[in-house]
């Protein structure tokens, strides 16, 4: 068996090395005209895939716990003006009482409130949206960035691949949390900026990983066989060979949402990013910070107050958690090495 | 002998890439506002100002800027800090020992902990313990730990009492000025000088920020411990340890430690890093008067001096670092061919 499928041009060699389809062929119907059965015939490999990993899936409990943990996470975000509607123009503010912070419970806050009396639940709720488009906005552009970058450098080599690695060496050489420190330390302090210096951070590994991947199948029978009809350059780069490199690249990125939004929300802890009173988790930490350990009186009775920090950490903990359970189980069902 | 000219050509190979960060570092300096904002105070006059651009040359091409700045950097002008109200290097100087310390104990309780739990869940594969082990070892890598942080010094100083929640040590020591300085290392030091209260009084002190930092690390050691173990304990020279009738405990502990640490050795020196950026935001924190708290507190004054000083110094640790380890693993793995 060969270390990696190719799922396009070479479906019947496929047919023969594997175990026999489960689906059954699409019948050549006499209303279809040829493309739409050339379509299907072409989907036909892709779909047993996707049915195939989809199985592995239900079997792997750990992928499913993160899976579960995501879609509660993207189900809150999508709900975010359903559960608490925004009460301004703009919705990444948190409407507040200016009044000391409650207990969770009390006066209809049921996560209580914060600092200048900001409802928690809000801000966990709306702060949900913000982690999902920081980090997927940072992930996916990272990855195209490193996509282009990684499988020039893989398939061209030589002197291009030798200068772009050489570049990715650098950023790699600082911790991603100091790297952004000092790119957010020139800028403007925003929620773009903090992403732009996420970005900066975040593509260099990208890069590295999709030149492996590229180097490595450029050298299959099936890129040679690409090659030796005649295929152009960027159809065999990104036909052939980025599809087949795309897994792990896939794998990392999961993991990395997780990552993004915890040095996310650490930059944010000490004051890059969103202004203070945002719906955004590690900021929420830190303002709720100066009211942590303190005491606070609603109606008579005194409160120790805890829920200002801990509700927005744990929040962070289980959207981290999450995405880096369901990468963990996806590396396992998307290598083909590891399964059949 | 190819020891030595390895290490000589890694460190040849340094040099590209600290060029590099050091022209990432001067184009952060030089990309906003003026570069000279960071030597004027509001006390200077205009011909004064008038010197310190002429000194620093930020009135000439940005190439030949760099070279001037290079050329600071190397002798050891970081420029200065408004948040210190010093050169940046004596900022540095005078904060790096806290921070050593921190981090250092930190590594060491991130070894122990680490190594333990990964042999552990290793020899226990797919048992109770190994999944409670990777359970949490998956939450220490998704911790945040200035949460985290926060949640230690609620639980241990102020439910408990346990522990002191900020400082290296109790305001006694400072105010009686009884503190030695050698290194800098408050640990080392009162050893040194024999003052035993002193030394416990740090270990209490030190104790939480440093639990929390090594945290994370912690999780990395135990992961990568518990695969590198299962690996070799499946290889034939236990098998032989087995069948000439050795215990299991000598076994695990003498023959298969040994190389299973190996590969862990590189996961402790790479993850270094991470410990100084995680120590911004414990040194905070904690109140630890080190580098990490610095840089949050520059950060904050906006004082980009300082940020990047701190970051550059980041870049060479862990640069150096790197290559150290990679020297450590050609000279604990005699399999690894040097190139």
């Amino acid at each position: 068996m060969t270390d990696v499928q190719e799922p396009d041009t070479t479906s019947t060699i496929n047919d023969i090395s594997n175990t026999p389809s489960t689906t059954p062929r699409v019948p050549p119907k006499s209303g279809f005209n040829i493309d739409s059965n050339v379509l299907m015939k072409e989907l036909e490999p892709r779909v047993r895939e996707l049915r195939n990993s989809l199985g592995l899936l239900r079997e792997n409990i750990t992928a499913l716990v993160g899976l579960g943990f995501v879609i509660f996470i993207i189900i809150i975000a999508l709900l975010a003006p359903v559960i608490c509607p925004p009460t301004s123009a703009d919705p990444m503010y948190i409407p507040r009482d200016f009044k000391q912070p409650k207990p969770p419970g009390a006066d209809g806050h049921i996560l209580g409130t914060g600092n200048w009396g900001t409802d928690m639940l809000y801000g966990i709720v709306w702060g949900a949206r913000t982690s999902i488009i920081i980090s997927l906005f940072v992930v996916i552009t990272g990855v195209l960035i490193g996509l282009v970058v990684g499988s020039i450098a893989g398939y061209y080599g030589g002197r291009i691949d030798n200068l772009m690695m050489r570049i990715t060496d650098v950023f790699l050489s600082l911790p991603a949390l100091i790297l952004a420190m000092a790119i957010a330390s020139i800028l403007e302090r925003s929620l773009e900026n903090m992403m732009l210096a996420l970005i900066i951070v975040w593509w260099p590994s990208y890069a590295r990983l999709i030149r492996a991947q590229v180097l490595s199948i450029k050298e299959s029978t099936y890129v040679e066989a690409a090659r030796a009809i005649g295929a152009k350059t960027d159809r065999i780069l990104f036909k052939h060979i980025v599809p087949n490199a795309i897994s792990p690249l896939i794998v990392a990125a999961t993991m990395d949402i997780g990552a993004v939004v915890l040095v996310a929300a650490g930059l944010s802890y000490i004051g890059f990013g969103v202004s203070t009173g945002s719906a955004e988790w590690g900021r929420m930490v830190s303002d709720g910070q100066s009211w942590f350990l303190s005491t606070v009186y609603w109606e008579g009775k005194a409160y120790t107050a805890s829920w200002v920090v801990i509700f927005p950490g744990l929040a962070i903990l289980i959207f981290t958690m999450g995405f880096s359970l369901l990468g963990d189980g996806l590396r396992d069902i998307l290598d083909p090495r590891l399964r059949r | 002998m190819r020891l030595t000219n390895y290490i000589i050509k890694r460190l040849l190979l340094l040099i590209p890439v600290l060029i590099g960060v050091s022209l990432i570092i001067f184009t952060l300096t030089r990309i906003t506002g003026d570069p000279a904002a960071g030597y004027i105070n509001e006390k200077m006059t205009q011909s004064q100002i008038d010197q310190i651009y002429e000194k620093y040359h930020f009135n000439e091409p940005v190439y030949t800027q760099y070279v001037y700045w290079l050329n600071g950097i190397i002798t050891l002008d970081w420029g200065w800090s408004k948040t210190y109200g010093g050169p940046v290097t004596d900022a540095i100087a005078y904060y790096f020992p806290a921070t050593l310390e921190l981090t250092l104990v930190s590594i060491f309780i991130a070894i122990i902990i680490g190594i333990y739990l990964g042999i552990a869940s290793a020899v226990r594969r797919n048992r109770p313990f190994d999944h409670v082990t990777r359970v949490v070892s998956l939450i220490g890598v998704s911790l945040p730990i200035f949460w985290l942080a926060l949640i230690l010094q609620y639980l241990f100083y102020f439910h408990f009492g346990w522990f002191p929640s900020s400082g290296r040590a109790s305001n006694v020591y400072y105010l009686t000025k009884s503190i030695p300085d050698i290194t800098g290392l408050y640990l080392l030091d009162s050893v040194l000088v024999g003052n035993f209260a002193l030394f416990k009084d740090v270990l209490w002190h030190i104790f939480l920020p440093a639990v929390t930092l090594s945290f994370g690390t912690i999780a990395v050691v135990t992961r990568i411990m518990r695969n590198s173990m299962l690996e070799v304990l499946s290889l034939d020279y236990v098998k032989t340890a087995r069948a000439k009738g050795l215990s299991e405990r000598s076994i695990i502990w003498k023959h298969a430690r040994k190389n299973a640490m190996i590969p862990t050795t590189t996961v402790i020196g790479l993850s270094f890093g991470g410990l100084l950026g995680g120590a911004v935001l414990t040194e905070s924190i904690f109140s630890w008067p080190g580098l990490g708290r610095w840089s949050a507190t520059s950060i904050k004054l906006f004082d980009s001096n300082s940020v990047l000083g701190f970051c550059l110094l980041v870049a060479i640790i862990y640069v150096l670092i790197n290559l150290a380890v990679d020297v450590l693993y050609a000279y604990l793995d005699p399999r690894v061919h040097l190139e």
